[in-house]
C-alpha cells in the first residue's frame, strides 16, 4: 500500500466558462478507494479528465503508474495499464461477449494473469452467453463484461464509474468483493459510486466529493457508511 | 425481354462498381464520422492514371494496380498531412475534402485535357460471353466477381479479426473504444487509406462502362452517397444493399424513363431518410 498508483495534485477541469474540478487532490496506492458524492459533483468528470477523455481544459497534474498523463491520448492511456469501465458501460453493440475481451486481451502491468477463461471464472453466467452481442445481454452481464473487458487488459490500475448502477442487490455485492479481492492482488482500484453498500464492501477508504471538490477524507479506521458523514455528504441516511 | 435481362446486368455492373467505391468509404465515414467528398476525384485521378499507364504498357493488371495505388498515395498524403490537423472539427473537415476533390480534379483537366477517354481493353475482355439468357461483355462479368469477391473478404476481415473487430468497436462507439486501447485514428488512416485505394481501381475498371470525363467525379460521389445512406453509415452489408439498389434504380430509370432518372434515383434515399434515418443497416446515434 506504499506505492502510490494514481496520484491527481491541484487538478482543475473547465468545460467552457464553466469549472467542474476545483484544486484537486488524491492519491491511490494498490487498494481499493471510493469516490463518493450526489449526482452532478464532478465525479464522472474526474474519471474521465483521468482516461484523457474529450478533455475539459484540465491543469494541475495527474500521475497515473508513475507516468505523467495529462494530455495523452485516451487509447495511451489505457495502453499504459489504466482499465476504464464507463458510466453507463457502453459495450459495442456490434460485438459478441467474446468479441469484446478479445479485442482487449494483453500483457499489462500485472503481467498476464487475468485471461478471458478467469472472467468466466469470475463471472459464470457471463461464460453462458460467449456469442451473445453487447446489446443483448442482461443488466447485471453487461457490467460483468464491462469490468471484464478492464480485466484482461491486465491492468495496473482500474477506474470504474458507477459499475453497480441499476443492478440487483445480491449482483452488487458480487461486483463490489471481486473489486475488493482485485485491491488485494495488488491492482489500484479507484470506484466511483453513489451507491453506499456497494462502497463500504469494496473500499477501504472513501473521498466525499461535492461542487467538484473533495470535501472529506475518511482517515484511519473511520467508517465510510458512518451515519453523520454520508448525511453530510451525501444527503442520505443509512 | 432482351431489354430488361440488358437493364439487370447492366444494373448489376453498375451496383458493382458502386460496392467497390462505397465499401471502404461507408466504413470510414463510420469511424470517424468525416466523408471524403474527394472521393469521386481519386475515382477520376484512378482512372486517368491507370488508362495511361496500360496505354503506355499494354498491361491492364498494371494499370489498375497504379490507378488503385496513386490514389492510395493521395488518401494517405490528404489524411497525414491535412485531414489530421482539422481532427473534431466537422464542418473544416468537409471543406477541406472538398477542397482537395476540386483541386485534383482541375489538375486532372490541366494534364488529361477535357476529352473523354475509354478503356483499351484486349479483345478476348471485350468479347461477349453468353449468360444463358444473353450475351453480355466479359469484362463487365469480371467486375461484377471481383465486387462479390471483395464484398465476401472484407466481411472475412470484419468478421473473424482483430482489426475488424476494432473497426466494429469504433464505428459503434469511437470514444469508449479509444478509451479501451485502441488507436481509432490510427485505424481510420488504414481504412481511409484501402477506400481511396479502392475508389481508384474503381476508377479504371469503370471506365470499360463509363467514359471518364470532367464531371464524372462528382456523379460518382453523389452515387456512392445515396449508396451509404440508403445502407446505413459504417454498414458493409448496407453498402451492399444501397449499391444493388442504386445500380438497378439507376439502370432501369435511365433506360425506360430517362427524364425521371434523377427523380427514381434520389427517391428511395429520401424515404430513407425520412421513414429510418440510420439508413437500412445502420445504428441509431
Amino acid at each position: 500500500m506504499t506505492e502510490t498508483m494514481i496520484r491527481v495534485e491541484c487538478l482543475e477541469a473547465h468545460y467552457g466558462l464553466g469549472q467542474a474540478l476545483h484544486d484537486l487532490d488524491m492519491h491511490v496506492g494498490k487498494e481499493c478507494v471510493a469516490v463518493m458524492g450526489r449526482n452532478g459533483v464532478g465525479k464522472t468528470t474526474l474519471a474521465r479528465v483521468l482516461m484523457g477523455l474529450d478533455p475539459p481544459q484540465a491543469t494541475g497534474s495527474v500521475e497515473l503508474l508513475g507516468q505523467s498523463v495529462l494530455g495523452w491520448p485516451p487509447y495511451r492511456i489505457a495502453r499504459l495499464g489504466v482499465g476504464y469501465v464507463p458510466q453507463g458501460r457502453r459495450l459495442f453493440p456490434s460485438l459478441s461477449v467474446d468479441e469484446h475481451l478479445q479485442l482487449n486481451s494483453r500483457k499489462g502491468p500485472t503481467g498476464e494473469h487475468w485471461s478471458t477463461s478467469r472472467v468466466f471464472e469470475l463471472f459464470p453466467s457471463l461464460g453462458r452467453r460467449r456469442k451473445a452481442y453487447g446489446d443483448q445481454i442482461s443488466g447485471g452481464e453487461r457490467s460483468m463484461l464491462a469490468i471484464g473487458r478492464a480485466l484482461v487488459t491486465n491492468p495496473g490500475c482500474l477506474i470504474l464509474d458507477e459499475p453497480t448502477e441499476g443492478l440487483a442487490p445480491a449482483v452488487v455485492e458480487d461486483v463490489a468483493l471481486s473489486l475488493k479481492e482485485l485491491s488485494r492482488e495488488g491492482v489500484a482500484v479507484l470506484l466511483i459510486e453513489q451507491n453506499v453498500r456497494a462502497a463500504t464492501l469494496a473500499a477501504d477508504r472513501a473521498y466525499f466529493m461535492s461542487e467538484g471538490r473533495i470535501v472529506h477524507e475518511t482517515v484511519d479506521g473511520e467508517s465510510m457508511s458512518d451515519e453523520a458523514t454520508l448525511g453530510r455528504y451525501l444527503g442520505v441516511s443509512v | 425481354m432482351n431489354t430488361f435481362y440488358f437493364l439487370t446486368l447492366n444494373g448489376l455492373t453498375m451496383a458493382a462498381l458502386l460496392f467497390i467505391m462505397a465499401s471502404g468509404l461507408t466504413l470510414a465515414f463510420g469511424l470517424m464520422r468525416v466523408v471524403n467528398l474527394a472521393h469521386g476525384a481519386f475515382y477520376l485521378l484512378g482512372g486517368y492514371v491507370g488508362v495511361q499507364v496500360i496505354d503506355k504498357t499494354g498491361s491492364l493488371a498494371l494499370g489498375i494496380l497504379t490507378g488503385g495505388g496513386i490514389a492510395l498515395v493521395g488518401g494517405l498524403l490528404m489524411e497525414r498531412f491535412l485531414l489530421q490537423r482539422v481532427r473534431g472539427l466537422d464542418l473544416s473537415e468537409a471543406l477541406l475534402t472538398i477542397a482537395v476533390g476540386l483541386v485534383i480534379a482541375d489538375a486532372l483537366l490541366v494534364v488529361y485535357g477535357g476529352k473523354p477517354v475509354s478503356l483499351p481493353l484486349p479483345r478476348e475482355l471485350r468479347a461477349p460471353v453468353d449468360l444463358g439468357v444473353m450475351m453480355y461483355p466479359f469484362f463487365r462479368v469480371l467486375i461484377m466477381a471481383f465486387a462479390v469477391m471483395l464484398g465476401i473478404a472484407l466481411w472475412l476481415v470484419m468478421t473473424y479479426t482483430r482489426i475488424g473487430a476494432a473497426i466494429r468497436a469504433g464505428v459503434d462507439d469511437r470514444e469508449t473504444a479509444m478509451a479501451q486501447g485502441i488507436n481509432v485514428s490510427r485505424l481510420f488512416g488504414g481504412v481511409f487509406a484501402v477506400a481511396s485505394f479502392l475508389a481508384g481501381v474503381a476508377g479504371v475498371i469503370g471506365t470499360s462502362y463509363m467514359s471518364l470525363n470532367q464531371g464524372l467525379d462528382v456523379r460518382v460521389l453523389m452515387l456512392s452517397l445515396v449508396v451509404i445512406i440508403i445502407g446505413g453509415m459504417g454498414s458493409l452489408k448496407g453498402a451492399a444493399i444501397g449499391a444493388l439498389i442504386t445500380g438497378m434504380v439507376s439502370s432501369f430509370a435511365t433506360g425506360y424513363l430517362p427524364q425521371f432518372a434523377l427523380f427514381f434515383l434520389f427517391l428511395p434515399m429520401t424515404l430513407i431518410l425520412v421513414f429510418r434515418p440510420q439508413g437500412l443497416y445502420g445504428r441509431a446515434a
